[in-house]
């Protein structure tokens, strides 16, 4: 089948679905790539590398009529009409915001597949083009207000005086979240960040951030109608939390999306006038109508008190190259699930809960919103780790332990009673010799426990005098004979042997 | 005179031998607890040596008992036995430390066979004492049955012999029922000795280590080594009270005891019973749980992807396994660590203590590559550390990076401690191919987000990243 790669049309948009490197893979995949001349020059990719790995450089109309059509944004109008009957188109689609849109594409016959439509299960994660962009995004939120922002993130001991790290806070520890985290705290900035599930915190102190956390009474929660003054409890605390947050950071960036519902507000209008002259919110919700007050979508909004707001939606274009690779190795990684046999056919699996999910539109029918896909990584998570607890070791009853003590003892004496002395004096020997040899052992290194192995093995070499002992005796016939210097011959090979290999191997042992 | 010379001779051997084990604790007296045992082996050889000597010329107004050719057949054996153990311990590759361990540890038993054959028959049996031949049946049992199983464990360690664990119908009733007899035969030897118990006995604990070791599985072999470590010194120490003689008593308990400490170490860090390693079988026993769930997909990467994410983070583990060993990937791992070292990325190594076929055997084998000791941690030391760790390498490692000993209760490996390697940002697994490892357990690992597969030769591989740095 023939993959085409068009240019994308929306004037803004930087990214294409298609690099070089994603297009040598989908050609190993079987398939025939066409990409529209132009189509990565934005993003850096030239024509000529497209060439170069497998694909065929043609015009637009060549490159919308191929079996399968893959582009970023949701088509238009006229794209759409350059499409083949019963062709495949892999987009954004936003289905939920956009009814008309699915019904136009189903009238043309058309199979669609959202890459904003993954599940969220693990599975699906390296098709999962909404990670890979709020990656990208939490990354450029950070430059783009390193870029406004008037002073180092780093703190520095200069001869000019000494220099303070900026503080940043990072609202939401989504993967938009902690790229942001990550970025802010490799440019040396001092990074806090919050989320309204606590358990992200190990996430997010793990990226090097500490993590805020909502102070709610939880006892006066739990008494009575909690539901519902819960929630107006905790919102009350956060409130008081992001205030303080607000007042005291240098750069805030907020990420708070809810799927299908306008962006919470965060920030109020009080807390931004708190904020320092001079510093900067990204809002990285602007789009979804903000989490900031006064944030403007595609706007830098500067405020009466100085500061900067910045409401970008592009985040993630503004690194095309990089947005771009992702956004063609989410592709990728959806063509190799569509594609089982590597043969060049796309297949779709209606009973993978992926690919079902994904299909929005199939063979002109809308099959928007798919049934609900029960498996989510986090609850899951949950689950499992709950019997961890038990896995613990049972307890002995103490009873049954001292009763086989005070039996082995009874053993012991009984024994001794009946025994001659000479043997009693080599057990007390044998007796000796175990317990100080539990106790030199029980500190070896764990590294040295081979060569440990080795030197005891010389050591029961020892059982050569034995065997040497056999031959001094008065009865030494032919048999005794021979097994003795059988003996002497293996101990003696233990004995040489073991100690030699042992000194090669701690020679070996050095430090750094 | 003479005699409390040798017994003197022996105190100061037995001191040696303690001071030996104990200077192997630490790396910085390592060296000197392995002189520490030469020392005291040179002395106790030389003063019974000398003893014979003493003997066979017949000195000190004592008629000459034994042949007066002993000398040189001793000097001779020995001297033979020296140049065949130099000659090996010289030549063996570090890989293959576990097989002459194994193959040492027959000889010690064959050694108490031939120890206690020889007391047979040296007292006449109406002189001898039904102690005495308690003691010497007791003796020859377990050199017996250190001998076959160590061969057994040889040969499985060499590949010359499926490491399968053999799994006969009621195998433990069969462990059980040689046991009994042998008690049996022993309690009537007691009391009324013939050549032919001895003979019975002999066998039956040569068929037993046989059935012993053939009945457990490659994986875990470090506790079986460790077990025969145990066994060859208590074989000793049996021999010690056949012959009456205090140093055997005295080195085979310390060989016993130490050995016995490491089967412990190991077990506990596989979550399983000693007993049920002896009785053999582990998910082996035909059923593999829980594959029919659907773990997802994993993802695959390149070598120049790896090499990139290496020299773009601050802190790498490393968690080798027993595929490192048979790729013998080694010493390119070692080359890779020193590469990325001296870049200023911080290079690590988290050691499971089962990992290998022997208990220490991947520190060895790194440290003949030359990766410097106190870069490799072992399991409790590092574990802690993975949430901090930037990018895991997982070169030939599957259960003991397996997160389902952890969350899945059902899971034969369940309860094991693991090295938690998907704590950390990106892991690298090395692999073959998807099979699923040792145990015949899915690991979940390999199917986890930050979880990527690298196929193929570890070593190949690896020379591969070296050449993408």
């Amino acid at each position: 089948m023939r993959i085409g790669i068009p240019m994308e049309s929306a004037p803004a948009e930087t990214r294409v679905a298609a690099t070089p490197k994603t297009v040598g893979q989908l050609v190993k995949l079987g398939y025939e790539v066409v990409v529209e001349e132009g189509a990565g020059a934005k993003a850096s990719y030239p024509d000529a590398e497209y060439a170069e790995q497998g694909a065929e450089i043609v015009g637009r109309a060549v490159a919308w009529a191929a079996d399968v059509v893959c582009k970023i944004n949701s088509p238009i109008d006229a794209e759409l009409d350059a499409m083949s009957e019963g062709a495949t188109l892999i987009a954004m689609i936003a289905a939920p915001r956009s009814p008309e849109l699915l019904d136009d594409l189903a009238k043309r016959g058309l199979t669609v597949l959202a890459m904003d439509a993954v599940p969220r299960i693990s599975r699906a994660q390296s098709l999962d083009v909404l990670s890979s962009m709020a990656n990208i995004g939490g990354y450029r939120a950070v430059i783009e207000a390193a870029h406004e922002f008037g002073s180092f993130f780093t703190g520095q001991v200069t001869a000019a005086g000494k220099v303070p790290p900026a503080r940043v806070f990072i609202s939401g520890a989504g993967v938009a979240g902690l790229a942001a985290i990550g970025t802010a705290n490799s440019l040396g900035a001092v990074v806090h960040a919050t989320d309204i599930r606590p358990e992200v915190a190990e996430q997010v102190e793990s990226m090097g951030a500490s993590f805020v956390a909502v102070k709610v009474d939880e006892e006066q929660v739990s008494t009575d109608g909690y539901a519902k003054e819960a929630s107006a409890a905790y919102a009350q605390a956060a409130e008081v939390m992001y205030a303080e947050q607000a007042k005291v950071s240098d750069i805030v960036i907020t990420t708070a999306l809810i799927p299908g519902k306008p962006a919470p507000r965060l920030i109020t209008e009080e807390m931004v006038a708190s904020m320092k002259p001079g510093s900067v919110i990204v809002d990285m919700a602007a789009g979804a109508g903000g989490n900031v007050a006064g944030s403007v979508a595609d706007k830098l909004v500067i405020t009466s008190n100085g500061v900067k707001i910045i409401g970008y939606t592009d985040l993630a274009g503004r690194l095309p190259t990089q947005a771009s690779q992702l956004y063609g190795t989410n592709i990728v990684n959806l063509m190799k699930l569509v594609t089982p046999d590597k043969d060049g056919v796309l297949t779709l699996d209606m009973n993978d809960v992926v690919q079902r999910s994904m299909t929005v539109v199939g063979n002109g029918e809308i099959m928007w919103p798919p049934p609900a896909v029960s498996v989510s990584a986090a609850p899951a998570a949950q689950t499992e780790a709950a019997p961890v607890v038990k896995a613990e070791p049972k307890k002995r009853d103490p009873r049954i332990t001292w009763g086989v003590l005070g039996i082995c003892v009874l053993a012991l004496l009984a024994m001794f009673w009946v025994s001659p002395d000479k043997l009693l004096g080599h057990f007390m020997v044998f007796m000796l010799s175990v317990v100080i040899g539990y106790y030199v052992i029980g500190n070896v290194n764990h590294s040295l426990h081979t060569p440990l192995m080795s030197v005891t093995n010389a050591i029961s070499g020892i059982i050569i005098v034995g065997a040497l002992i056999g031959l001094s005796t008065s009865h030494v016939g032919v048999p005794i004979a021979i097994l003795s210097i059988t003996g002497i011959l293996l101990a003696s090979i233990n004995i040489f042997g073991g100690f030699v290999v042992t000194q090669r191997m701690l020679k070996m042992f050095r430090k750094a | 005179m003479t005699q409390s010379l040798i017994t003197g001779s022996y105190i100061f051997a037995g001191l040696c031998f303690i001071l030996a084990l104990a200077g192997l604790s630490k790396h910085e007296s390592s060296k000197r607890g392995n002189i520490f045992g030469m020392v005291g082996m040179a002395i106790a050889l030389l003063f019974t040596i000398l003893g014979t000597v003493l003997k066979v010329t017949g000195s000190e107004g004592v008629a000459p008992s034994g042949p007066s050719w002993a000398i040189i057949a001793i000097l001779v054996a020995m001297a033979a036995g020296a140049v065949i153990g130099i000659f090996f311990a010289l030549r063996v590759e570090m890989t293959g430390m576990p097989e002459l361990i194994a193959l040492l540890h027959s000889f010690v038993g064959l050694t108490a066979v031939l120890v206690g054959w020889n007391a047979y028959l040296e007292v006449p049996l109406a002189d001898s004492t039904g102690l005495h031949r308690g003691e010497l049946f007791v003796g020859i049992f377990i050199g017996a049955v250190t001998f076959t199983g160590s061969i057994i464990a040889y040969l499985k360690l060499s590949a010359k012999m499926r490491s399968k664990p053999l799994m006969l119908p009621n195998h433990n009733v069969i462990n059980l029922a040689a046991v009994v007899v042998i008690i049996g035969l022993t309690v009537w030897f007691v009391l009324e000795p013939h050549l032919w118990q001895l003979v019975l006995v002999t066998a039956i604990s040569l068929a037993l280590g046989v059935h012993l070791v053939t009945s457990i599985g490659g994986g875990d072999m470090p506790v079986v080594v460790s077990m025969l470590n145990s066994y060859s010194g208590w074989a000793a120490a049996a021999a010690g009270f056949t012959l009456d003689n205090d140093l055997l008593i005295i080195t085979g308990a310390l060989v016993g005891s130490s050995g016995a400490y490491l089967s412990y170490i190991m077990c506990k860090a596989m979550n399983r019973s000693f007993i049920s390693v002896i009785a053999g079988g582990f998910g082996s026993d035909g059923e593999i749980t829980g594959d029919d769930k659907d773990y997802g997909e994993h993802r695959e990467t390149t070598a120049s992807e790896v090499a990139s994410l290496l020299t773009n983070a601050r802190s790498v583990i490393i968690t080798p396994g027993y595929g490192m060993a048979v790729a013998q990937a080694q010493a390119a791992v070692a080359d890779l660590t020193s590469k990325l070292r001296a870049q200023g990325v911080e290079v690590r190594f988290g050691i499971h203590p089962v990992a290998g076929r022997l208990p220490g055997h991947m520190n060895v084998l790194l440290a003949e590559a030359k990766v410097p000791y106190d870069v490799v941690l072992e399991m409790d030391e590092i574990n802690d550390d993975f949430p901090s760790t930037d990018v895991v390498l997982v070169i030939g490692a599957n259960d003991t990076v397996n997160p389902a000993a952890l969350d899945d209760p059902h899971s034969p490996i369940a309860g094991m401690p693991v090295l938690e390697v998907w704590n950390a940002t990106t892991v690298i697994v090395f692999k073959r191919s998807m099979n699923a490892g040792y145990a015949g357990v899915q690991n979940p690992l390999f199917f986890k987000e930050n979880t990527m597969m690298l196929f193929g030769d570890a070593k190949e591989r690896v020379e591969d990243i070296i050449r993408a740095l």
